[in-house]
């Protein structure tokens, strides 16, 4: 009598279990990388009514949202995503080494798989009091910036480069003169956050420094939700543009035999409705059309890409934020 | 073993031992085996550098530093609240639970919020020159308040259970308060300190969720081995210098259990002698 209950539960277990797997069989997996929540929660509903109307099948999407490394990893380690959207090319060339998709996957879709762009931007207080124009005010005495752990974050890792970049391109720019600029910068970070979101909760909730490098979506973002009479957005004389790639994980659609459902998910991001869905959510569009509607949302920015200034992202992660790379070497300088 | 209090010992034993095995020893292994496969050179590479070490001397100093004011802290508050009768005590004694119950997210974000220099408390501290959050102090901090409850649940059952006559005894021989706790309550107690002394610290040691988000992470100043670790592996590609410093912290706090254990034992026989 006494064991009864136990039986019970796993008998129940096993039901809930056996329900769970069967509903998958209309069910998509993206997974993400932080700044992107918003985005695809609209999306998936729009994807989800989109698909109904051209094949009569319900679909349900979820997404998983988290640090672009850590979401990548999780993938690594057996998270069955059908989809993967994170912050940059390297978290899924990882993926392709582990054999889970083609290593040719940035060449599978239009723009070497990047539906939609950003670029970095400065998000500064009210009149900018600092009087932050460009790159060089970053280093000013008494200048706090706040960025995330490029380690840690992607999105940090772009604007790890797009200083990087930037003093580069600079008249008798150097790579010894890169690596200064970018040495000071990182001198100027009182807070170095894990995560994208959580060094904007640093600098606009918790008021520490004077400027947060950032996405201009995450700029824009931030702005709309706390009213434009709190913060103004600089935009430098040259950044970088910033392009978060997607793609089908081969071995986990297979699998669940969703692959058809994962390229039309994926198609669905670079179509009108989805390309004006990924402008309402302050990421640059790809198509001419939908740019030109949202031309004033956007600041004219000159950008240089990452594959003008450093190749690839295999090549750009080894030197620069590889164990013992360069953003190593930096932070244990100056001190 | 005759007078097995629980049925079943061959069953219990097994149980347990699958348990610990699954639960605690495979992984544990699993690490050793990974940070054993990596070779001299990722082993050098990843100790002798000066931001590992700094990283390795703030997590151990600051957790040793957290333990003994816990202990403190813990006695205090465990005496007041076994000896005491006051109004809401038992919401006093329910609140100490609450370090253990909380996300260490959570906590870390609440005490972030209240001492950053914005913060309630931060505000105040700010105009005599002390910040405390993305400080070492707020690593301090946060270390403090997620290793408390284990000095004081640790302490409380052995203070209850002291005998008032051995007190009044030596109150009767002359003892003066501060000799009665030094020589008599202190000794009683002091077993029980260690234990308290040494769960605090390995909670310390391994806190992350907490310290992240007080300490501003800055290299060479507020990083911790485990903010470290994390890094390490999210930056994609081979986990084998994550998994050295792993087994560097796991070498570390043996160490440092091993030898609180040889305090208490020299303790206990020091205690008999004496």
């Amino acid at each position: 009598m006494r064991r009864f209950p136990l039986i019970v539960f796993l008998a129940l277990g096993a039901v809930f279990y056996g329900v769970a797997a069967q509903a998958q069989d209309h069910r998509l997996l993206n997974v993400s990388f932080d700044p992107t929540r918003e985005l695809y929660k609209e999306a998936n509903t729009a994807f989800a009514a989109s698909w109904k109307q051209q094949t009569g099948k319900d679909v349900r999407v979820t997404t998983s949202n988290g640090g672009s490394g850590k979401q990548s990893r999780a993938v690594q380690d057996g998270l069955e995503a059908d989809v993967v959207t994170l912050a940059l090319a390297w978290d899924i060339d990882v993926l392709a080494d582990r054999g889970l998709l083609a290593k040719d996957w940035q060449s599978r879709l239009p723009d070497h798989s990047t539906p939609y762009t950003s670029t970095v931007v400065f998000l500064v207080r009210k009149g900018n009091p600092k009087q932050i124009h460009d790159w060089p005010d970053l280093v000013r005495e008494g200048v706090q910036v706040i960025t995330p752990n490029p380690k840690s974050s992607g999105g940090a890792r772009w604007n790890f480069l797009a200083a990087w970049g930037w003093a580069l391109r600079q008249p008798g720019g150097n790579t010894d003169k890169a690596r200064a600029y970018v040495t000071q910068l990182y001198l100027h970070v009182p807070v170095l956050d894990a995560g994208a979101r959580g060094a904007t909760n640093t600098f606009v909730q918790r008021g520490i420094g004077d400027v947060l490098i950032a996405w201009e979506s995450e700029a824009l973002q931030s702005q709309q939700e706390l009213g434009k009479d709190k913060f103004d957005i600089v935009v430098p004389s040259l950044s970088i543009l910033a392009e978060p790639p997607v793609a089908v994980v081969d071995k986990v659609a297979d699998k669940h035999g969703t692959r058809q459902l994962a390229e039309a998910y994926l198609k669905f991001l670079y179509t009108p409705e989805g390309q004006d869905l990924v402008a309402r959510h302050f990421y640059r569009p790809r198509l001419p059309a939908v740019t030109e509607k949202y031309a004033a949302q956007f600041a004219p920015v000159k950008t240089f890409t990452l594959a003008e200034a450093f190749g690839d992202w295999r090549q750009a992660q080894a030197t620069y934020f590889a164990d013992g790379g360069v953003y190593d070497q930096i932070s244990e300088a100056g001190h | 073993m005759r007078n097995r209090a629980m049925p079943g010992f061959g069953l219990s034993l097994g149980i347990t031992l699958a348990w610990l095995g699954g639960i605690v020893l495979l992984p544990l292994s699993a690490l050793a085996w990974k940070a054993g496969s990596v070779g001299a050179s990722t082993w050098w590479a990843q100790i002798g550098s000066r931001r590992v070490l700094y990283a390795l001397q703030l997590s151990f100093g600051g957790a040793l530093v957290a333990a003994a004011i816990d202990v403190l802290l813990g006695l205090l508050l465990a005496w007041v609240l076994v000896r005491y009768r006051f109004p809401l005590r038992r919401v006093c004694d329910a609140l100490v639970d609450l370090p253990f119950a909380l996300p260490t997210a959570v906590a870390g974000i609440a005490l972030t919020a209240l001492y950053a220099p914005n913060g309630w408390i931060g505000r105040l501290l700010q105009p005599l020159g002390v910040q405390v959050a993305y400080t070492r102090l707020g690593v301090l901090l946060a270390m403090v308040f997620v290793g408390l409850p284990f000095v004081v649940r640790t302490l409380q059952p052995v203070l209850e259970s002291l005998e008032h006559e051995v007190e009044e005894a030596a109150r009767t021989l002359g003892a003066s308060r501060w000799q009665n706790f030094r020589r008599v309550l202190l000794p009683m107690l002091m077993p029980t300190l260690l234990t308290g002394f040494a769960l605090a610290l390995a909670r310390a040691v391994g806190e992350y969720g907490s310290v992240i988000y007080i300490s501003g992470n800055l290299p060479m100043r507020t990083e911790i081995v485990p903010l470290l670790i994390v890094q390490k592996i999210d930056a994609g590609g081979d986990t084998g210098p994550a998994a050295v410093l792993g087994a560097v912290m796991l070498a570390a706090s043996l160490l440092v259990l091993l030898t609180v254990s040889l305090l208490q034992r020299w303790n206990r026989r020091w205690m008999e002698v004496g």
